[in-house]
């Protein structure tokens, strides 16, 4: 099990102690809120992530041989996907990233609100986390 | 007689979907699109099963009956927006193709540099990025009628913006996002006292009650069926015969042509000019069904549902904590906007959809409103006639889950 696995698998226990969807709506709502914010000089057009409905700005860089992923959404659920995805992908390296797999969050029990699919914006938040995982090994 | 909404509702078999969840529906997304009745459905089935074929075209039975009841829709929807002859009603993929086709056709041909187009800052981006393009190509300049507090239109403003050179002017006769009903008859003639043209865009309007585009004076009108239970991808342009008639087509192909040689063609009569290509017949003739099946119900009964829904609405979620309501205008027609203090509009559709209940949370198409309001995005609540005032009450209820999961 690699970094990436043990905090997929952290996710997947933290979420185990919550039964209905009310309360793991709150969970995530609270991830959100304790996410640090992201420092106003990155919410450029540019760290924009395309395809959120809502406002997504991610600024990532590399230190040594890790990537480090910083986002921030103005919707307070998706803040919370993105605090996850943070903890999950930021300070990783690249390699791992590219491979990680996706579809865990169907093991937290909330893949029917949840779904990739869905227009959250998970997916595209997904995609852009792995594509500069992926610039950074070119 | 009572309004029979228990009838109603049981032509609408979509009604009573659950969610993933299992959560009963209530669908206030109405002014996205709105829901299909059987007769609707079965009109689609029907055609297919027993008319289909080419129109205009082929010589044989079913080539004749397709042929017949597409002019056949075509007639009764001239007749349903007053036109004074079926030629000037020309049949499009919705609304955005009708402004499309009016900012191209006429708009390309007719304006030149320097000449204004008015358009108001509460437009759906299909009634502003049109004109944009006709900008960019040609050096019109688009101007915009403000918006007062109250969400109604600074008609001050805008009989300020008439003394330019305005050539055109093309605005909502009901707004997607915050529910106003401009004054078009007013808006028609003080754009003709200062010799412009007027485009209607009625997506939003003609779903509510008829539009008499002869009484109204207007030049163009446009609306899209699927917001009045009829199909996706058809939609109706009409026009003025006479400025029909010199406007030069939108697309090339099929069915538009009089003559074609291997340098030039000659165009068809209205409409065919306009109409390229094997057009939506099913889209047609079905939105003839729709037209006939909101009739039987009656526009008048239609509006006072929508309006005792809307106004019931309005009411309840002004008593919400927290919730802020954009607009108050003298008419409302079936959508409201709102936003909730601390949240963002996706926090509370999310929340709300685990509940069953759909609204849209967005900038709703109308990006130049959301700058006005101040606001990235709104939530939007939109009714149609099936709606009910316990399904408002359901999304009120919804809201107190929202404030609990969110803490506020």
């Amino acid at each position: 099990m690699n970094d990436i696995q043990a905090a997929q698998q952290e996710i997947i226990d933290d979420f185990a102690l919550f039964d209905d969807w009310q309360d793991k709506y709150a969970h995530i709502i609270d991830l959100g809120r304790s996410l640090e914010p992201l420092d106003e000089i990155h919410k450029t057009e540019t760290n924009k992530v395309k395809g959120c409905q809502s406002q997504v700005w991610m600024y990532s860089c590399t230190e040594e041989d890790r990537m480090v992923y910083k986002a921030e959404s103005d919707a307070l659920i998706v803040n919370g996907l993105v605090a996850i995805l943070i903890r999950i992908y930021s300070g990783r390296q690249a390699t791992d990233i590219v491979e990680a797999s996706n579809d865990f969050f169907a093991q937290v029990g909330l893949d029917k609100h949840l779904s990739m699919n869905r227009t959250n914006g998970l997916f595209s938040m997904m995609k852009e986390i792995k594509q500069r995982a992926a610039t950074s090994l070119a | 007689m009572d309004y029979p909404i228990d009838t109603i509702r049981d032509d609408f078999p979509i009604l009573s979907a659950k969610t993933d969840s299992g959560a009963p529906m209530v669908y206030l997304d109405n002014a996205a699109t709105s829901q299909k009745p059987s007769v609707v459905v079965d009109a689609i089935r029907t055609y297919y099963e027993e008319t289909n074929a080419n129109v205009h075209r082929g010589m044989h039975h079913l080539a004749e009956k397709a042929t017949a009841e597409f002019e056949g829709a075509r007639e009764a929807i001239a007749a349903f927006v007053g036109a004074p002859d079926a030629r000037s009603v020309i049949f499009t993929r919705g609304t955005t193709e009708s402004i499309n086709l009016v900012a191209q056709a006429w708009g390309r041909k007719f304006l030149k540099a320097g000449d204004e187009v008015v358009l108001s800052i509460m437009e759906h981006h299909s009634n502003i990025v049109p004109w944009q393009m006709l900008a960019q190509a040609s050096g019109v300049r688009l101007k915009y009628i403000p918006m007062l507090d109250d969400g109604s239109l600074d008609l001050e403003a805008y009989r300020a913006l008439l003394q330019g050179p305005v050539k055109l002017v093309s605005v909502t006769h009901v707004s997607n996002a915050l529910g106003t009903v401009n004054p078009i008859a007013e808006i028609i003639s003080l754009a003709h006292e200062a010799g412009a043209r007027i485009l209607i865009d009625s997506a939003q309007g003609i779903p509510h009650g008829p539009v008499d585009v002869t009484a109204l004076d207007a030049d163009f009108l446009a609306f899209s069926a699927h917001k009045m239970c009829g199909p996706t991808g058809f939609g109706v342009l009409y026009g003025k015969e006479a400025l029909l008639e010199v406007m030069d087509p939108f697309l090339g192909g099929g069915e538009m042509i009089h003559t074609v040689g291997l340098e030039s063609s000659t165009w068809a009569d209205l409409p065919y000019k306009f109409e390229a290509g094997t057009p939506n017949i099913a889209g047609a003739i079905v939105t003839r069904t729709a037209i006939a099946y909101l009739q039987g119900i009656g526009f008048d009964a239609i509006e006072k549902q929508v309006h005792d829904v809307t106004d019931y609405a309005v009411k309840a979620l002004s008593r919400v904590e927290g919730l802020t309501l954009h607009g108050n205008p003298p008419e409302r027609g079936g959508a409201l906007a709102f936003n909730m203090e601390g949240l963002h509009p996706h926090d509370i559709s999310q929340i709300i959809n685990e509940e069953g209940i759909a609204i849209r949370a967005g900038h709703v198409c109308c990006q130049p409103l959301m700058e006005r309001l101040g606001r990235p995005a709104i939530a939007r609540a939109s009714f149609y006639f099936y709606n009910t005032v316990e399904e408002v009450d359901r999304l009120v209820a919804s809201l107190d889950t929202v404030k609990k999961i969110f803490r506020i």
